[in-house]
């Protein structure tokens, strides 16, 4: 993975001096509340309900063994001793003082880590694929883009005060795991006819209150070009994104506003006076940063005829290995999910023992490196099948084996109402409700491939508009209550879901829940998943179903 | 007199704003709006005084290209310090259309936001009334180095690792 130089050192300790300062001028009283605001904010610091929540950047999920020590170190001094993996790949601190902050910056720059642009309306920590450089779909590894990305946005003078929060993702594989569909821009790597690198450009799209896929404004940028290209979206979107609304200033509302078509060609008339400028990406800078990105140094010989040993003695481990590991690129290596959902656990938390330990397995198991993944899980990427039982073995051990990724029970979830000031509904409980109910592992790989996204308000932290099944709290007259809304898909067929009908009360939820699925499993064919069944016999079946009186 | 920042000094504020064309014509020198200066371009450019322009977040520089040479002052309006579109009309007025006069930071403008300020061209700030000028003047220094290109800093930090 990418590691800092002198230069991105003093980058990142200019930056933390100058939050240090920040803080005490706003302790002191010299800065409002309002003026913080922006500068906490840029720095990902909320406060909430209980607490402020600091999210931590994990630039498109990469994080070393020594890293993810830090942060359970820091857990442990500074808050109560767990962390949470955002649906951005982020970690977030629940419980940290705002008068801390300035020393966890510290903490995290002596480990190359920092929390710049992690919230705020300004370009975000840039996202990509959690398997990205293993995975055997991939056509090209997107991190070196993601990289070159993310020391762009990092502290742009001009796009630090944008109308909204901005947002950038980074596929470069077959299947789209880094939903570049719903992001304000979603790269794709691509090679033209004549063989050239470049990436198809998708512009505004977004989830929250208006849901939006977004729209392919160039099919083909060439590579060299990337930053001045968006550099003139971003330029365009500053100057004419609307600040009047808060809920209607994302770059999506401009794309729509102005159609597409129109859009691209402002961008194409912006970006002919930068293209070709000082931004253009020179080979070298290409080649210099893609040297962190090379293959670590893989066993050509791994003998993995154990495995089918192993299988026929430990059903569970078979079970784990068909859900829980995913292909390689390099024959006899594997790729292990570090299942963050166990039941009752908060979806996407993980102690600072399982931190401290899972950096072990990273050290002892897979070249001291981690991923975090928007589905709120981690990844040991380069796992020998000749060691993943041993892995397994010791996952176990730490309640992190799960074997439930893909299931329904891997439910992705925002914090909610047990944390979010923003929330209008509790989320955690419920998705431990739907969990218990489906605890039954048969019933649930009867069900197979099926994702469940759960947000606890229209903001959509847990991108409920793109689950196969989604759940959004809502509050009606202060009661707690529950949409669904089916048929979404973050996939390379990126499909927002339709709403099913009126919302249900929180001990209804499980039940509509099993609903929805047993209308699936009386009408799929032969190894359809949900989300094609869905496709094919629509929503009606569904809906009848959901709110049948009881016979 | 009030006081500005100046290309890195905090000097005496020799220009008042009139806010719009309806004011009364001081006698200092002065900044008009972008309307008044575009109805008014002739008699103002006979004025014994030194007239500037300042424009407000949301009117497009382009509308300036044809006084680029002759301005000496441009000023750009930050209705709230949130409001970012000024530092890109900055840098359009800068690198684009090549102005090379002062160019002034004014309203809401705070000690976060200066270093930014700078690297977008301006080389002049009208620190917010109720702020220390000089802890403002501190924020120019908050950054020893960048990535990207800007204004102050055409080559981007890969072309000079």
């Amino acid at each position: 993975m990418y590691k800092y130089d002198t230069y991105d050192k003093q980058i990142v300790a200019d930056r933390a001096r100058q939050y240090r300062g920040q803080t005490e001028r706003y302790i002191e009283g010299e800065l409002s509340d309002n003026e913080f605001l922006p500068l906490r904010l840029q720095n990902g610091l909320y406060v909430q309900r209980f607490a402020p929540m600091l999210r931590i950047a994990v630039p498109y999920g990469m994080i070393s063994s020594v890293q993810l020590r830090k942060i359970s170190e820091i857990s442990r001094r500074f808050d109560k001793g767990y962390a949470h993996i955002s649906t951005r790949q982020n970690i977030q601190f629940n419980w940290p003082a705002l008068e801390s902050v300035p020393d966890i910056l510290d903490a995290l720059a002596s480990v190359q880590m920092h929390a710049i642009q992690t919230s705020g309306n300004c370009i975000r920590s840039v996202t990509s694929d959690h398997f990205a450089g293993v995975a055997a779909d991939e056509l090209e590894d997107p991190r070196p883009w993601c990289e070159i990305i993310r020391q762009w946005s990092t502290l742009h003078p001009e796009f630090a005060y944008l109308p909204r929060k901005f947002k950038i993702a980074v596929n470069g594989a077959t299947e789209d795991r880094a939903a570049v569909g719903v992001h304000d821009i979603g790269l794709t790597l691509v090679t033209n006819t004549e063989g050239d690198k470049g990436f198809r450009v998708q512009v505004g799209g977004g989830l929250g209150r208006t849901p939006i896929i977004g729209s392919v404004i160039r099919e083909f940028l060439p590579r060299q070009h990337l930053l001045t290209y968006l550099e003139a979206i971003l330029r365009v979107y500053n100057r004419y994104g609307r600040r009047d609304n808060k809920y209607k200033a994302r770059i999506k509302i401009l794309v729509k506003a102005l159609s597409a078509e129109t859009f691209a060609q402002k961008i194409e008339d912006e970006w002919q006076h930068v293209k070709d400028g000082q931004a253009t990406l020179t080979h070298e800078e290409f080649e210099r940063i893609s040297t962190f990105f090379t293959p670590p140094e893989y066993d050509q010989n791994i003998n993995s005829g154990v495995l089918e040993q192993q299988f026929a003695k430990h059903e569970a481990f078979a079970q784990w290995h068909q859900h829980n590991v995913t292909e390689h690129k390099i024959a006899g290596y594997s790729i292990v999910t570090v299942s963050l959902k166990a039941t009752a656990q908060a979806p996407g938390d993980i102690s600072a023992e399982q931190m401290d330990a899972i950096a072990d397995l990273a050290d002892n198991y897979s070249f001291g490196e981690l991923r975090t993944t928007h589905l709120q899980n981690m990844v040991l990427a380069d796992i020998r099948q000749d060691q993943l039982f041993e892995v397994w073995q010791k996952l176990n051990a730490l309640d992190l084996a799960s074997p439930n990724i893909g299931t329904l029970n891997d439910i992705i979830c925002c914090p909610g109402g047990d944390f979010c000031s923003l929330a209008n509904a509790k989320s955690i409980p419920v998705a431990e409700a739907i969990q218990r109910r489906f605890s039954d592992l048969d019933k649930l790989y009867d069900i197979g491939e099926i994702s469940l996204n759960f947000s606890g308000c229209m903001n959509a932290c847990g991108h409920h508009h793109v689950g196969h099944i989604g759940l959004l709290g809502v509050d009606k007259k202060g009661a707690e209550f529950y949409q669904i809304q089916l048929g979404g898909d973050a996939s390379q067929n990126t499909a927002l879901g339709k709403i099913i009908g009126r919302a249900f009360g929180r001990d209804d939820v499980p039940d509509v829940i099993e609903k929805l699925v047993d209308v699936y499993l009386t009408n799929r064919h032969q190894d359809e998943r949900f989300i094609d069944t869905f496709n094919r016999i629509g929503i009606a079946p569904f809906k009848e179903r959901a709110y049948a009186k009881a016979d | 007199m009030p006081k500005l920042i100046k290309n890195l000094s905090i000097v005496d504020d020799a220009f008042s704003i009139k806010q719009t064309p309806e004011c009364p014509f001081p006698s200092s020198n002065v900044l008009v709006s972008l309307q008044e200066w575009k109805s008014h371009k002739n008699e103002l450019s006979q004025q014994p005084q030194q007239v500037g322009v300042w424009l407000n977040s949301d009117e497009e520089p382009e509308e300036l290209v044809d006084d680029i040479q002759s301005l000496q002052v441009i000023a750009i309006n930050f209705p709230t310090f949130a409001d970012g579109r000024g530092y890109s009309i900055a840098r359009l007025l800068r690198e684009r259309y090549g102005y090379t006069g002062e160019l002034r930071a004014i309203g809401d403008v705070l000690r976060d936001q200066l270093f930014y300020m700078s690297r977008c061209g301006f080389d002049t700030f009208s620190v917010r009334e109720d702020r220390d000028i000089n802890d403002a003047l501190e924020g120019l220094s908050d950054f020893s180095e960048v990535y990207q290109t800007s204004t102050e800093q055409p080559k981007p930090l890969f072309r000079r690792r």
